[in-house]
């Protein structure tokens, strides 16, 4: 009972907090309404036994990327006024696109139970059952592969990230390897050769110390 | 007890209300950005649910896959959009209509 009426709660925070992330103006409000959305998601995963992807969604979106949504908006200064500038025309057909995809699926889940026995699978587990655990042992045995792609994918994604928004810069001063690596001794190098002694006075003085010794 | 169709009602609340979002902020492209992240959000409630449901870990897995594809898509569409804004000094998406026939 207790269960339910948390549920309830969440749920209802859940769907207040994600009308009013559409609806507010300002873009740094509606980031911090999506992480309240995430949040409360994440209650309510923890309600259905499902802790580690609970921990997961809190770690990664707020701790990550909802970060990183309030850095580009704080970053980018958008005046209010050129948000507050747009249409509502499509408010409408929004609003009758949502009520429609509502109406579908409430349909469909009222009508059929998908011929799932949803008492069943939904027995409270033990108290020494962990979730991480069993995720563990699917994760690194049946899905290894997929969960290398996935690695693979996140590194694609930092490298992306990096070589889109880094920018050049005039005088900025960086090393080429390649050019390091292929020198030869003689870019470097130049052979002096100094006289030990000075000439006799009777010949004419050179005007500049060592004319003939310029390197190859 | 957490009925199933009580879950799959929220999750499908949610989906709407991202599609609807889409709709009213269709200008804004932070906005359409932060609604695409409430709909995988939605999906990822049915596929939690029916893991718990039919007592199949394989569900939570997906639901770790996604989580993966939807950070790295956010990240590097962020990154896109502060190049966008550093070229064109604006978000508006009906600035963006170079590629328009």
């Amino acid at each position: 009972m207790l269960v339910e009426i948390l549920f309830w709660i969440f749920a209802s925070i859940l769907g207040l907090s994600a009308l009013a992330m559409i609806m507010v103006r300002n873009p740094v409000h509606s980031a911090l309404l999506l992480v309240l959305c995430f949040f409360t998601s994440a209650s309510i995963w923890l309600l259905m036994e499902a802790e580690f992807l609970a921990v997961v969604l809190i770690l990664v979106y707020v701790g990550a990327v909802m970060v990183l949504f309030l850095f580009v908006v704080m970053m980018l200064d958008i005046t209010i006024e050129e948000v507050r500038a747009r249409v509502t025309r499509y408010a409408l057909l929004g609003g009758v696109v949502a009520g429609v995809v509502v109406f579908q699926l409430v349909s469909v889940v009222w009508t059929r139970s998908l011929g799932i026995d949803v008492t069943t699978g939904a027995q409270a587990q033990p108290a020494t059952y962990s979730n991480t655990a069993e995720l563990g042992k699917v994760l690194y045995t049946e899905y290894v592969y997929p969960f290398e792609l996935a690695a693979v994918l996140l590194l694609i994604a930092i490298v992306a990230a990096i070589s889109l928004t880094m920018r050049k810069r005039a005088g900025l001063k960086q090393q080429n390897i390649g050019k390091q690596v292929a020198v030869r001794r003689e870019d470097r190098v130049r052979i002096v050769k100094v006289p030990s002694h000075k000439a006799a006075p009777s010949a004419p003085a050179p005007s500049e110390p060592f004319p003939s010794d310029k390197g190859p | 007890m957490i009925h199933l169709n009580w879950l799959l009602v929220v999750s499908g609340v949610l989906f709407a209300i991202s599609v609807a979002g889409m709709f009213i902020n269709r200008k804004n492209l932070i906005l359409l950005l932060m609604c695409v992240e409430l709909l995988l959000l939605a999906v990822n409630f049915n596929f939690v649910a029916f893991s718990r449901y039919l007592g199949d870990i394989n569900g939570q897995i997906f639901v770790f896959f996604v989580l993966t594809v939807a950070a790295a898509e956010s990240a590097i569409g962020l990154a896109i959009l502060v190049v966008l804004f550093r070229e064109r000094r604006s978000i508006n998406v009906e600035d963006l209509s170079t590629l328009k026939g």
